[in-house]
């Protein structure tokens, strides 16, 4: 029996292709994935994402407890509101989820987990905190319902939408939160365009969603999302990275901070890596897919996430690629047996709604999109 | 409710097949596939001129979401691909019907017979569902 979230009767109205996605019933679209993967890049779209899993960090040990427990390191949210990425890494080092983590108040985090991790997650927590000192509480909040409002004109129309939102939030900065009502709304989002990500109580989203829906915020569904987080160059946990890669080979050492002596659960098992993720634009006809062989002057690699995007009009995606092949360098990618020509970059491959990756094409391909 | 115009055949991997004045075959997938596949974004045509056997995967769809084989209907040489549809994939998610592929000049006009009529491919892809 799949989960369903406290917008499945929304989506069903708006009559939503529900498909399986870690465990839950979700929108794939609501007719066309391009139209609103368009209407993110152009307009603004809404995503439910209540399946994935709000986690409370409580009690005064929160901050030295996540210090231990994640590799980017919370002593950087300076103030309540502000939140950051990080990785959950095992003691090899593999990553257990990717995750962002709110700084609510001097003794309250809240994390946001991926769905079909957020079991593994909270074991996972639950474990690491009894063996350590601090004081400290791991809740889940199922109870909360979590939208996100995506686009250049996300903000302008949910607070259009939303009474009392605009008091809150509009003087967020990117990857700052507030509480709203009795949620908490966030510049935060999986697109690459601007707008917030909104935890509500769960009796409050059905609401919130058909006056978003008034205000011409156009329903999206995890179709789209996964387009748009590819073209903003986003990961996707359990396919560009699990536990059995490191995050340096992953695309992410950024979010690894290790300016600090701070000990920390994988630290001691990160090496410099002999593979790394890059990103692959397609330069002949065709689409990418994940698992696909890709062949490098420097050895042999592997899409992890490719598709269409719609908004270059073209095929990319992430591969994992010996350590070297750097941004502008030619590759293969082997679809059905056929060798197509492409070349490596670094994501992301759009930017604020337009091409950055232009620089990369051929002169007689440049400006298709 | 299955799309499935009376006068087309239809083969079970959801290629209908439309018989042209000139003897040959008009190939193209289904409301119900392009429904299923979603978004079209590319079509690897087949080889114009390649001798195909019934069931042959001659080409491949795909959408934003997934690649389809396209399935050769009967025996025969493909004399055609249609060159209205690239850089235009969406017409076949807008008229499927309407947006043939290919075209196949049958080895043996009898096989046509073979295929399923439109009640029966309706049956059989409403049972799938």
């Amino acid at each position: 029996m799949l989960k369903q979230t406290v917008l499945n009767a929304a989506h069903r109205a708006a009559g939503a292709k529900l498909v399986e996605f870690g465990g839950w019933e979700m929108p794939l679209h609501y007719g066309s994935q391009i139209e609103e993967h368009h209407a993110v890049r152009r307009a603004a779209g809404m995503f439910d994402v209540s399946h994935m899993r709000v986690v409370e960090v409580l009690g005064a040990g929160a901050r030295s407890f996540l210090r231990y427990a994640l590799a980017n390191d919370v002593a950087k949210l300076a103030a309540p509101g502000r939140a950051l990425y990080s990785c959950m890494l095992d003691a090899r080092g593999g990553v257990i989820d990717d995750l962002i983590a709110y700084f609510v108040a001097a003794d309250a985090f809240r994390l946001v987990v991926n769905a079909g991790t957020a079991d593994k997650d909270l074991a996972w927590l639950a474990r690491l905190a009894a063996q350590r000192a601090e004081e400290v509480d791991v809740v889940p909040r199922p109870d909360l319902a979590l939208i996100a409002v995506q686009g250049p004109y996300a903000r302008e129309l949910a607070w259009r939408a939303l009474a009392g939102l605009h008091a809150a939030s509009a003087a967020l900065a990117h990857f700052e939160g507030a509480f709203f009502r009795d949620g908490f709304v966030a510049r935060t989002g999986y697109t690459g365009e601007d707008g917030f990500e909104l935890m509500l109580p769960a009796p409050l989203a059905p609401r919130a969603w058909d006056a978003l829906a008034r205000a011409n915020v156009r329903p999206c569904g995890l179709g789209a999302r996964d387009t748009l987080r590819l073209e903003a160059g986003l990961n996707l946990y359990g396919q560009d990275m699990d536990e059995t890669t490191s995050p340096l080979e992953s695309g992410l050492a950024w979010t690894v901070d290790t300016r600090q002596a701070r000990d920390f659960v994988g630290r001691a098992a990160l090496a410099a890596p002999t593979r790394v993720l890059r990103g692959i634009v397609l330069l002949d006809p065709g689409v990418l897919r994940a698992h696909q062989p890709v062949h490098t002057a420097r050895g042999e690699g592997q899409t992890t996430s490719g598709s269409f995007a719609p908004t270059l009009g073209r095929s990319i995606a992430l591969a994992r690629v010996p350590a070297g092949v750097a941004a502008g360098d030619p590759v293969e990618v082997e679809v059905r047996g056929r060798r197509l020509r492409a070349v490596a970059v670094a994501p992301p491959f759009v930017r604020s709604g337009a091409s950055a990756i232009e620089r990369y094409l051929e002169p007689s391909q440049k400006g298709q999109s | 409710m299955i799309k499935a115009p009376p006068e087309l055949r239809y083969t079970k991997t959801h290629e209908w097949v439309r018989p042209e004045p000139d003897g040959t075959l008009a190939v193209g997938i289904t409301d119900f596939a392009q429904e299923a596949l979603g978004d079209i974004v590319f079509v690897e045509f087949p080889q114009v001129g390649a001798r195909v056997s019934a069931g042959d995967a001659v080409g491949v769809v795909e959408s934003v979401k997934a690649a389809s084989d396209i399935y050769a209907p009967v025996a025969g040489e493909v004399v055609a691909v249609n060159d209205a549809i690239p850089g235009h994939w969406e017409r076949i998610n807008a008229d499927a019907f309407a947006a043939w592929l290919y075209r196949l000049k049958p080895a043996n006009p009898g096989d046509l017979a073979a295929l399923l009529d439109a009640s029966a491919y309706a049956a059989g892809a409403g049972a799938a569902q």
